[in-house]
């Protein structure tokens, strides 16, 4: 149980507060409703970009990281497809050096010419370090564009092409913070040893004055049905064959989200998972064998991936991974095996609640998603998944005509 | 009133950091288990560690396999119905092998304890290593090898270990042969060397109270049935110059570069003086190296270093990816930032940031009944106590600029580093 209080400010800016006197820590989380799919098509990898120049000083104070860590705190923050989380951990009693840093680069950035040049540069770094120098590091450079068409989410979080991120231009700096970054788009936490009183002073004192913004209406491409089979062969330097099959699966939001989790859980988690022991222990066609689901806001993807062993079929091998999905499409998973996910779901969330970061990055998404509360709610309609759900997913989902398959290929086994 | 955005909200450096110290109890068996009862959720972490042992060279995965196949059937279990009884009551099993020590690690919710100790007990006593397990585990060992062995920083880390450590545990390097060496009977032998109650140290986390003391004594707390003699691994290191290693990767759009060399670990006296050091040179965000080579000339995605404490060792490393094309450059770049160190007497704005930054760093390590065990597991098995730490937080709030150029001028010569280079120079 993640308890909390709640307000929003007069501009807009909603404040969540989560308080536990255990850790002498406090969390400021901030999350900006904007990620990659925000983005246009020509400008890809901005968003992220954009999270880099965050970094970069704003208009009153000249270094973001450097007073933080002078009080003993720590930051970092993500961005997503979906959003851009920042976050802040320091000792309580250094509270309102966070509200005095997060407060001013939302307000206005400073826009310095070096700060873009210079992170342009890294975010450049960043892709070849993750993307392009590793083996299979592409694979969803490759597999988005070929599950959707339409849809934003056909490209990376890190952009289409590190070009793109080379062009990216000051003015679109200050274009995306205008649309993005103001009060109305965010939801912060703050967490940990604080009062909720304290924090209200506090945001009061920091973030009220900032303008209220205009709102940013998402109005997205959506992506059509998907209504034949699509693949990409895809050839390179790797030691091993590789498959990517991804499904579209229902919006996060969606009321079978938690039956679309379940029914991965079913298949691939763990060691004692269908797939693991199917097709790596009895059959040993793969190395290794993982399904798992996007999460995304928009529809997602169901995706099954898997690192074939040397000798085998690419061939035989996807026939294999068809039986599993067509023998879950068509009988119910057992009580034992919907039992043993569902407990391992409630595990996984007491766990979470170890964590204060964990704890306020959560409330601020489920927020995100419409309601905090629903995050200690969340583990009911886990526990209400029927084996008939889960077979109907899978019915819906597991069908060729909806599916998209990447083949990543050693060079010899292309030809 | 106007609010003033440019000056910073008045602060405190931290000064008071509490430690929760574990109570000490032992298994009818003689396990000794140290207990932090702490924490708001109904779950416990129980870890199982044991000394890595009877070390040989030609055997180099010996330890290894017998950690990763131990939960891959028993006596009474087979590997999916271990997997499945884990599973079914929501726990995490994970064994961890590393140099030093081998580690079986349980989190279960407290309501499913009593179920899943039997599970546990099994494992650690009549596990039987099945031929067929073995026959996979070699394959897809070797295959991910295989994917390791085409990754930059990967092959950087094991030429850099095996510079400077040998054929050791702690740097032997690894071969697709070494997999196909392995016999079912060297594993059993093994199993039976390590996994025995003289050699096992039980550290716990979470709610747990005298009754789940109980419910752990009763399942783990009687005789075991391994008993083969055994020799706790032990080895000695003289520190050498090693100079450059450069590996080629003509396709390469980026460099990893690794280097570094043999230093002092956690029982000497200058080590939390070094770890000052360490921070301000790559610690941390803000460090030197992050502020020259990333945020100035944008060269890498990221830059750090390091100080690793281990049972027979501790080295020094700095470790990064740049762009293929200005390899060279950063390499001077960092040379140039661990010379500084020694000559330029470090500013107080800087050193002061350095110091609190340290004391947050530490107060928010100690999140939760898993994390104070985790800070008592690095003094025990270096033979410390908590004195270690109140010497520690000494150190980092009054250690002096001339002091940390001592340490530097001592402990980073870089004319005897090992430098690792893969990718293209």
């Amino acid at each position: 149980m993640v308890n909390f209080n709640r307000f929003t400010l007069a501009n807009g800016l909603r404040v969540l507060v989560h308080e536990d006197d255990t850790t002498p820590m406090a969390v400021l989380n901030i999350l900006y409703d904007v990620g990659a799919r925000d983005e246009e098509k020509d400008k890809t990898g901005f968003a992220h970009l954009f999270e880099h120049l965050m970094f970069g000083g704003s208009v009153n104070i000249p270094s973001y990281d450097e007073p933080l860590q002078r009080v003993g705190g720590e930051n970092n923050a993500f961005t997503s497809n979906d959003i851009t989380n920042y976050y802040i951990t320091l000792p309580a009693v250094n509270l309102e050096t966070a509200f005095w840093l997060e407060s001013d680069r939302m307000l206005s950035l400073a826009f310095s010419e070096k700060s873009l040049e210079t992170q342009r540069n890294v975010v450049c770094e960043e892709f070849k370090q993750r993307y392009l120098n590793q083996p299979y590091g592409d694979v969803w450079l490759k597999l988005r564009p070929l599950a959707y068409q339409t849809h934003p989410y056909q490209w990376a979080t890190i952009g289409q092409d590190l070009k793109q991120i080379e062009d990216a231009k000051m003015e679109d700096v200050k274009a995306f913070f205008k649309k993005h970054y103001n009060p109305q788009n965010a939801i912060m936490v703050v967490g940990g040893n604080v009062k909720t009183s304290e924090v209200k002073a506090l945001a009061e004192k920091w973030f009220a004055p900032i303008p209220a913004g205009d709102k940013y209406h998402r109005n997205l491409p959506q992506e059509p049905k998907q209504t034949e089979a699509r693949s990409e062969t895809v050839k390179a330097d790797v030691p091993l064959n590789a498959i990517y099959m991804a499904f579209k699966m229902p919006a996060r939001k969606n009321s079978e989200y938690q039956t679309y989790d379940l029914l991965s859980d079913v298949l691939s988690q763990g060691q004692s998972s269908r797939l693991y022991n199917s097709l790596l222990k009895e059959q040993q066609l793969f190395s290794d064998i993982h399904a798992y689901i996007t999460s995304s806001i928009d529809e997602g993807l169901f995706v099954v991936e898997g690192k074939l062993v040397q000798g085998v079929t690419v061939e035989a091998a996807e026939a294999a991974i068809w039986a599993e999905l067509d023998k879950i499409a068509t009988e119910e998973v057992t009580v034992e095996e919907i039992t043993k996910v569902k407990n391992k779901s409630e595990s996984i969330m007491v766990f979470a609640e170890m964590s204060l970061l964990d704890k306020a990055m959560n409330l601020a998404y489920y927020e995100l998603l419409g309601d905090a509360a629903d995050l200690n709610t969340e583990i009911n309609k886990y526990l209400s998944v029927t084996p008939q759900r889960i077979l109907e997913a899978a019915k819906t989902t597991f069908v060729k005509e909806q599916c998209s398959t990447l083949y990543y290929l050693t060079a010899q086994d292309a030809s | 009133m106007l609010l003033n955005r440019i000056l910073a909200p008045e602060s405190k450096q931290v000064d008071e950091i509490n430690f929760i110290e574990p109570l000490k109890q032992k298994l009818d068996n003689g396990i000794p288990v140290f207990t932090i009862n702490a924490g708001q959720q109904e779950l416990v972490r129980i870890e199982f560690i044991f000394e890595n042992v009877n070390w040989d060279p030609s055997k180099p995965l010996q330890a290894i396999a017998v950690s990763h196949l131990i939960n891959n059937g028993t006596t009474q279990l087979t590997a999916k119905e271990i997997a499945d009884k884990v599973d079914y009551y929501g726990a995490f099993l994970q064994t961890e092998y590393g140099a030093d020590q081998l580690a079986v690690k349980l989190y279960t919710l407290n309501k499913h304890l009593a179920s899943v100790l039997p599970i546990m007990r099994s494992i650690l006593n009549e596990s039987i290593f099945p031929e067929q397990e073995l026959a996979i585990f070699i394959q897809n060992q070797k295959q991910s090898l295989q994917v390791n062995l085409q990754k930059n920083d990967f092959l950087a880390r094991r030429q850099f270990a095996n510079a400077l450590f040998g054929d050791t545990t702690y740097g032997s390097n690894i071969e697709a042969s070494d997999y196909e060496a392995l016999k079912r009977a060297d594993l059993v032998a093994y199993f039976k060397a390590a996994y025995k109650p003289e050699n096992c140290t039980i550290f716990v986390a979470g709610k747990f109270e005298q009754t789940e003391f109980g419910t752990l004594n009763d399942n783990i707390g009687q005789q075991w049935d391994n008993n083969s003699a055994a020799v706790v691994n032990k080895f000695s290191f003289t520190d050498h110059p090693v100079g450059d290693i450069f590996v080629e990767r003509p396709d390469a759009i980026q460099s990893a570069i690794r280097m570094g060399a043999l230093g002092i670990s956690r029982t000497h006296k200058d080590f939390p003086g070094f770890q000052v050091l360490n921070c301000l040179l790559g610690g941390y965000f803000g460090s030197r190296l992050m502020a020259n080579i990333r945020e100035d000339k944008g060269y890498t995605y990221g830059i750090g270093s390091a100080v690793v404490s281990l049972k027979d060792a501790g080295y020094f490393f700095i470790a990064t990816e740049v762009g293929a094309d200005v390899c060279a450059d950063a390499l001077n770049e960092i040379e140039k930032e661990v010379s500084i160190l020694k000559t330029e007497p470090i500013e107080k704005e800087e050193l002061s940031l350095v110091r609190n930054y340290m004391l947050g760093s530490m107060l928010g390590s100690l999140e939760n009944a898993f994390s104070h065990a985790d800070k008592f597991k690095n003094v025990y098995f270096s033979g410390l106590d908590y004195s270690y730490y109140t010497n520690y937080i000494h150190t980092v709030k009054t250690i002096t600029s001339a002091e940390l150029a001592a340490l530097a001028n001592q402990y980073l010569n870089t004319e005897r580093f090992a430098k690792v280079v893969v990718g293209k120079k």
